[in-house]
């Protein structure tokens, strides 16, 4: 019998798992053990990956025995514009003010909808960044620039 | 009598203009986004945390807690009218709200929903006032293998009653351990995984993590399949049950509520669970089972009681223990940290304006729901027809601007978008994500009181069995998980969550 993964979910979570585990491990040995009567700061880390890698190799293993869930496609267009726009919202916030981070998140992100038209996005970018500076800014005062570094000195 | 005079304490304390306002729009925004889909308590609460920082404790509590029990109510108004539930613990109710809206009846499964959840409420506000003083009591003198056994059970029960794969929720929860584990070591200053990040040094925020797996994650699942939602809505009319159905829901109401209260308690289950658990026995009962499905009010009666029942008991281990039952609870232990408020049993002695005020609030809260949710049914009707595509950009603007308000920091906004990868990574893995975050709250508590324990018993492991409270948790922790072992007990649970899918 060919070996073969009747468990994706199991298969792909065990091994996250594992590389999570090994990654906490390999950074924890540059921490201090200890020992039970003083626990030092890698006493709790280094037990709880062991426990992590445990529990990643068994449903590795089970994931070959055991038939189970499947995965399914990615939704790989909205994951990418949606990662894409926090992060572009967090570069701009500061430099370039709140009104253009706030357009670019919102068109950034609505671009990933299959019902996206250029139209409906502009509106709604004009429409939150406009919500958002008078409500945020002038209205609860959080400390965000309306036009950030880039413009003003 | 001395409950009585509590109580009069927390209605005076929520009754002030200032704190019923703050609870109207708790319950306003709870029912508005229970309605909305794609957009949870966890992510809302999350959202609105930096905006609770300058109010008063008692409001922000208030505030915060009425958009968590005004979720569960806002759910069930949209599963009725158009079958999709807003929250997932009206899922169940879908069933049969739905159908007896099909029926022409959406006006009293929406009345039944609502009275239901009202004595639901009322019951469980009073356990709650009953429960916490004795419950606190005790936890006054717990020490730390006591609070160490007790997180040990918190975890393991929500593991039992997580969906899905055992294994794969106990690997989130150990996940999420580690993770709490992230920044300076208390003990030692050591920083400890933080890649010389400054930002990491006070360790991962919990509302970053909570905004990322529940707002930004749920947002890239909804994305993979966008289906048109039906904008058919029922037409409501006629609220009023008739006699045949007043006495049909009493019977379910009562269980309902009793169930709710009990399972709301256990962490990680809460109002889901009880919901569940509430409809199965419902139709174990019933003398007519073939009508469930196809719109017996029983169907809607006991659900939404149980899960209103359960959505405020589940304040109790957080009011007098300081620990959470599921992330919502966890974000307003959050909350009251910030205030500068230690969670814990002390709360209730050193702070009984605020403890009492809180409960209080709940039931002025749900008698709120009652005003907003029948009259107004027809504006959050018109709500429904929100296309998700104009919705979610909105979402995704105000999860960044709250994320980077909580330190005024990119970095939380970087943060917030590798957790909305990750939480979207496994949903597409079924792993649980609240599982993860009770785990990541509850790590360095665990940590701490283990430290502390070894360190007064001189490194023996054995302390955790000496002490009989503790030995007894962790008993019923050892017996919860061997349950899940039994066959038996297995298949009941996978019935229970069965009628999801």
């Amino acid at each position: 019998m060919r070996l073969s993964i009747r468990n994706p979910a199991d298969f792909w979570s065990g091994l996250l798992f594992v590389a999570v585990a090994s990654t906490f491990l390999w950074i924890a040995r540059n921490y201090e053990f200890g020992s039970p009567l003083r626990m030092g700061p890698s006493f709790f880390p280094v037990v709880l990956s062991i426990a992590l890698a445990a529990i990643g190799l068994v449903a590795l293993l089970r994931s070959f025995t055991v038939a189970g869930d499947k995965i399914g496609g990615f939704a790989v267009k909205g994951l990418l514009l949606v990662t894409l726009g926090s992060l572009l919202f967090g570069a701009l916030i500061e430099r370039a003010g709140i009104i253009i981070a706030v357009s670019t998140i919102t068109l950034v992100s609505a671009y990933a909808s299959v019902k996206f038209t250029w139209k409906q996005g502009l509106i709604m970018a004009a429409v939150l960044s406009a919500f958002c500076a008078l409500v945020f800014v002038y209205g609860l005062g959080v400390p965000m620039p309306m036009f950030g570094s880039w413009f003003v000195d | 009598m001395d409950i009585l005079s509590n109580l009069l304490l927390g209605f005076q304390t929520a009754g002030t203009l200032f704190n019923l306002g703050y609870c109207l729009i708790g319950v306003f925004l709870g029912t508005l986004i229970g309605v909305l889909p794609g957009l949870g308590p966890v992510a809302t609460i999350a959202m609105l945390l930096p905006a609770t920082f300058g109010l008063p404790p008692v409001s922000a509590l208030i505030m915060l807690s009425g958009i968590y029990y005004g979720a569960q109510y806002g759910g069930s108004t949209t599963a009725i009218l158009i079958n999709l539930p807003g929250e997932s613990s009206s899922v169940i109710t879908a069933l049969d709200g739905y159908a007896m809206a099909r029926n022409g009846r959406a006006g009293v499964a929406l009345a039944t929903a609502a009275i239901g959840s009202f004595f639901a409420g009322t019951v469980s506000t009073l356990l709650l006032a009953l429960a916490a003083p004795p419950l606190a009591q005790v936890a006054l003198k717990f020490g730390p293998p006591e609070y160490f056994s007790l997180m040990v059970l918190g975890l393991s029960a929500s593991v039992v009653l997580a969906h899905g794969s055992l294994l794969r929720a106990f690997g989130m929860i150990v996940f999420g351990l580690l993770l709490g584990v992230v920044g300076t070591d208390a003990n030692s200053a050591v920083q400890r995984f933080t890649f010389d990040i400054p930002e990491l040094a006070d360790g991962i925020g919990f509302v970053t993590v909570a905004m990322g797996m529940f707002g930004v994650g749920e947002i890239i699942r909804n994305l993979e399949n966008e289906s048109d939602r039906s904008v058919f809505v029922s037409k409501v009319t006629n609220l009023m049950p008739n006699r045949e159905d007043w006495r049909r829901i009493v019977g379910p109401i009562l269980r309902g509520t009793a169930l709710g209260s009990a399972l709301g308690i256990l962490p990680g289950g809460g109002a889901m669970l009880s919901s569940f658990a509430a409809y199965s026995v419902e139709k174990k009962i019933s003398r007519r089972p073939s009508e469930f499905g196809k719109g017996a009010i029983e169907g809607v009666a006991a659900p939404e009681s149980a899960n209103n029942a359960g959505a405020q008991t589940s304040f109790i281990p957080m009011l007098t223990l300081g620990i959470p039952s599921n992330p919502v609870m966890a974000l307003m232990i959050g909350a009251l940290i910030i205030h500068g408020i230690q969670p814990g049993p002390a709360v209730m002695t050193q702070q009984p304006a605020l403890f009492w005020g809180i409960i209080a609030s709940m039931w002025i809260g749900n008698f709120f729901l009652i005003l907003l949710n029948l009259p107004l049914v027809g504006m959050w009707a018109k709500m429904l027809t929100i296309p998700y595509h104009i919705l979610f950009p909105g979402i995704m603007v105000f999860c960044a601007i709250g994320v980077f308000s909580l330190n005024n920091t990119s970095f939380d906004v970087y943060l917030m978008a590798v957790f909305g990868l990750l939480g979207y990574v496994f949903a597409k893995l079924k792993c649980e994500p609240a599982p993860m975050l009770l785990g990541f709250i509850l790590g360095p508590m665990m940590e701490e009181n283990l430290r502390r324990s070894l360190t007064l018993s001189r490194g023996d492991p054995l302390v955790f069995v000496k002490s009989p409270i503790s030995l007894t948790m962790l008993i019923i922790a050892l017996l919860a998980l061997l349950m899940v072992l039994l066959p038996s007990f297995r298949k009941t649970r996978e019935d229970a969550f069965v009628e999801e899918d």
